[in-house]
């Protein structure tokens, strides 16, 4: 497990958190279909860094975008996500 | 190749058993072959041994970048059955239990297999009505299940806890009769073994840095023991599968997230059936060698670290002592994690990719271990053939675009709720 310095409640126990999906999985309403079947069904799945959405689901409840390492678990940007509280 | 049986077995032990030669070649690779399978594997050796018994394609070449079935075919908790609610999983997943049940004479290699039923237990009414629902539709394609009571599976499973107060109340179950486990380790080394003495080149220690294109035709690999031309190139590294088809330029419909098992100690046979419950997704087998098995939850998000996280060991503790109380004073021997490849529908990836001559098979997610002779059997006849065999043909890569997945938990195009 690792510690996510949630944006609003500071460093947590990943326990707390929901993955919820890389960035680039995001569908967008007005999207081409093509890039929205890129989005559903294609992903680069990197071994290092990439961009991921969380949620502090039991905690703050709060979105999260951040820039994790795949294999180390190494966070190396974070940042609120939506409306801040 | 020298045979195994219980005669040569008995001659060995006057010997000191000093006589045995070496199961399989360590060759160096050649500079060019039919075919080329990527990964080391229980799939990539099954693929191999069918290519050459049933297609006769005997210059076949198996590039392990460590040792034989030292990836997920190693990691798993070893359970086989075909009880799948999809007709396609089941056609699939059947053709594969079949060969389970004539392999290790095949290969004359005892994988242990032991057919000794894998139930799905009940908690509530709704389970029930689901566990019928599975059982028909299992039934109506000829696959065996037996619905059970409360009291037959008291009786089957003496050891779960039937109290007023158990935790998971269990209302019945649903059987597969024909579903048991195998040895993992053994599942490797046989096909391996049998793979070789048909004359496929088994190289350990040969991993692959890169696929060579031309012309829009995957031509043969980069390795670290050279460079290898083929005529057919088959990505079998269900993990990694991202990673090596980006050496194509490919990008997948999988992401890579971490699977963890556990064993206890050793202890007196105690559990003679799987034990899974997909309401709390646990999983408890007892093995040859006594070690109580046990499997649970993936980490729900993306790594390779093969690391696993300690709130799942605690989930998946908690779990099968709510189920079997009397596992609670047990000791647990081991723990470790696996990198499954979760692919988009939760059904594996069998079939060409847009890349002339390249061939994928991955997606396992975490269901890989018990299709190992059914994905090396159909792998084959694809490669062999150049056309999918019926019980893979809807598993192609094209299924996404074109809107024909197979989710079998019904979840949507989200990895980590499969």
């Amino acid at each position: 497990m690792f510690l996510i310095a949630c944006p609003h409640c500071g460093p947590r126990s990943q326990a707390e958190f929901v993955y919820e999906r890389a960035e680039e999985a995001v569908a967008y309403p007005d999207a081409t279909p093509e890039a929205t079947l890129t989005a559903l069904y294609s992903r680069a799945n990197p071994r290092d860094f990439a961009w991921e959405l969380w949620r502090h689901a039991y905690g703050c409840r709060g979105w999260i975008r951040m820039r994790r390492h795949r294999t180390t678990h190494e966070i190396a940007e974070i940042e609120a996500l939506g409306a801040t509280l | 190749m020298r045979g195994y049986s219980a005669f040569g077995l008995l001659k060995g032990g006057f010997t000191g058993h000093k006589s045995w030669p070496r199961a399989w070649r360590a060759p160096e690779p050649k500079s060019v072959y039919d075919v080329v399978i990527i990964g080391g594997g229980g799939h990539g050796l099954a693929t191999a041994y069918y290519l050459a018994k049933a297609h006769g394609v005997r210059r076949v070449a198996v590039l392990e970048k460590s040792w034989i079935g030292g990836g997920n075919t190693g990691r798993n908790t070893t359970i086989v059955r075909s009880n799948y609610r999809l007709p396609q999983m089941q056609t699939f997943l059947e053709l594969s239990l079949k060969l389970w049940e004539g392999l290790s004479q095949e290969l004359n290699y005892n994988l242990m297999f032991s057919q000794r039923g894998a139930l799905l237990l009940g908690h509530s009414d709704s389970d029930m009505t689901r566990l019928a629902e599975l059982g028909d539709s299992l039934l109506t394609n000829g696959i065996d299940a037996k619905l059970m009571g409360r009291e037959q599976v008291a009786r089957l499973v003496p050891l779960l806890d039937m109290s007023p107060d158990a935790r998971f109340p269990i209302h019945g179950g649903l059987i597969q009769p024909r579903g048991g486990t195998a040895r993992h380790d053994a599942v490797a080394w046989g096909f391996a073994r049998a793979a070789d003495a048909l004359g496929v080149d088994v190289i350990q220690n040969c991993a692959v840095t890169g696929i060579d294109i031309q012309g829009g035709k995957a031509v043969g690999v980069q390795t670290t023991k050279g460079a290898i031309g083929a005529d057919r190139i088959a990505i079998c590294v269900a993990g990694d599968s991202s990673t090596v088809a980006a050496m194509a330029g490919l990008r997948l419909p999988i992401e890579s997230h971490m699977l963890q098992a556990f064993v206890s100690e050793p202890v007196k046979p105690m559990i003679d059936t799987v034990i899974m419950s997909r309401s709390i997704h646990c999983y408890i087998s007892q093995s040859d060698k006594g070690e109580i098995v046990l499997g649970g939850d993936p980490d729900l998000y993306p790594s390779y670290s093969k690391r696993g996280i300690p709130m799942r060991i605690e989930e998946v503790a908690g779990q099968a002592i709510g189920l079997v109380p009397a596992l609670s004073r047990l000791r647990m021997l081991r723990c470790w994690s696996g990198v499954t490849d979760m692919s988009f529908d939760g059904a594996p990836i069998i079939g060409e990719t847009p890349v002339e001559n390249l061939y994928l098979n991955g997606g396992w997610c975490y269901g890989g271990f018990k299709a190992t002779p059914g994905s090396g059997f159909v792998y084959a006849h694809t490669l062999a053939t150049g056309a999918p065999h019926p019980a893979n043909a809807p598993f192609g890569l094209e299924r996404f675009a074109s809107g024909a997945t197979i989710d079998e938990a019904a979840s949507g195009p989200l990895p980590q709720s499969r």
